[in-house]
């Protein structure tokens, strides 16, 4: 395992299995997609309470899974960066922050869309939502902190801190629905007694969270590819002005 | 041991111990301000409470089965309770689609007499079970349905 781990600390041969990597990813995000899409749409059941509405499920609850799974895989990242230095780490958990938001972005926008017909507020102050909403200013500060510092080590070892540093908001999303009364309901999925959801309605769920989590993955494969290609470009800029002198 | 394998042992443990720190503060943190954290009172936790009377305050539980009166103008009388305690609503305006009997509920609004709330504002709380209608009904008829038990 950390032989794996220091052969691809070579920058040359991540970027070259990460190449490899990404159509097949890509091509597997679009079957997953299409099929999760399908099910969802036109073959899964209407809620016995809330009808069709609860076809919205199927974006928002993957979306939301997601940001918190990126957000666990940033910490990961980020312990790795820290402790051994691991240099694609740094680059992973960089590439990963701008994912995360896009996916806590849509689970807010989503859940709130569903909260209107359901709940019959677009949007409350509770402990679930609230969390939910302090996430994605993480995952923004996060992204902005990483690009406000042109020193690559240090804007790393920063972005590193300030991830481990939130990091106790995941279990506090987590958990939040069960501690502290929200009107968001608890878990159905990850919970004591099995899901409470009907497995027709399981099917779509979980191939929707298949193609979000290949998904993430093409995706941060594809920006630490960009960020190596960036990286060199500048190495050769400097190089071009230093031979001019 | 070499310097780096001793410069990574001071990282593993200043990381322990920095992560062990926040958690700690920020779950004692959270366990003192439980009371500002928590979106609604369940009836019980409102008996326990003092100086309510005219404050702005959210309560939550199930509309119990049978006690929905509708009268003219929209208004609605409806009774919440959590299984243990009941408190009485008073409600005019437009209702969430899943408002109904055995339903979670939460109201935004004021105690204004002994163990009246009237509410200005209804949210319906839905609970974590998904099924199509055809299996409601199923379990209705078999018996082994469980209105709301998990609210």
């Amino acid at each position: 395992m950390i032989k794996v781990l220091n052969y691809y600390a070579n920058p040359g041969r991540f970027r070259r299995l990460s190449e490899k990597m990404y159509p097949w990813s890509l091509g597997l995000t679009i079957i997953f997609l299409l099929l999760g899409l399908w099910f969802a749409l036109f073959n899964s059941p209407p809620d016995y309470q809330q009808g069709e509405t609860v076809r919205i499920m199927y974006v928002h609850v993957p979306s939301a899974w997601m940001s918190l799974f990126i957000y666990s895989a940033m910490t990961i990242f980020s312990i790795f960066s820290l402790i051994w230095k691991h240099p694609m780490a740094d680059l992973l958990c960089k590439s990963s922050a701008p994912i995360g938001a896009c996916f806590t972005l849509i689970a807010l926008v989503t859940g709130s869309i569903w909260g209107k017909p359901t709940w019959g507020t677009w949007w409350v102050w509770d402990a679930r939502l609230t969390s939910v909403f302090i996430l994605f200013l993480i995952y923004m500060g996060l992204i902005g902190l990483v690009r406000a510092i042109d020193d690559q080590v240090k804007s790393a070892r920063a972005c590193a801190i300030l991830t481990l540093m939130c990091a106790i908001i995941i279990p506090f999303i987590k958990f939040s629905v069960d501690y502290w009364n929200t009107l968001h309901q608890p878990a159905s999925i990850i919970r004591a007694g099995g899901p409470s959801i009907h497995h027709e309605m399981l099917i779509p769920l979980f191939l929707m969270a298949v193609s979000f989590m290949i998904f993430y993955f093409s995706f941060v494969l594809l920006n630490a590819q960009t960020e190596l290609y960036q990286r060199r470009l500048k190495a050769i800029f400097i190089k071009n002005v230093e031979d001019k002198k | 041991m070499n310097i780096a394998r001793i410069k990574r042992r001071r990282r593993i443990l200043f990381l322990l111990l920095g992560f062990s720190a926040l958690s700690i503060s920020g779950t004692l943190i959270l366990l003192a301000t439980r009371d500002s954290i928590i979106y609604f009172y369940s009836p019980t936790e409102l008996l326990n409470k003092n100086n309510i009377e005219n404050k702005l305050i959210r309560i939550g539980g199930l509309v119990k089965t049978g006690t929905l009166k509708r009268k003219e103008n929209l208004k609605i009388n409806f009774v919440v309770e959590d299984g243990k305690n009941e408190i009485k609503v008073e409600y005019q305006g437009i209702l969430p689609d899943l408002f109904r009997e055995g339903q979670g509920v939460i109201c935004e609004g004021k105690v204004i007499k002994n163990n009246i709330f009237s509410a200005y504002k209804i949210l319906a709380k839905h609970d974590e079970n998904y099924m199509p209608p055809e299996v409601a009904d199923a379990l209705k008829k078999s018996g082994k349905w469980r209105e709301g038990e998990n609210n």
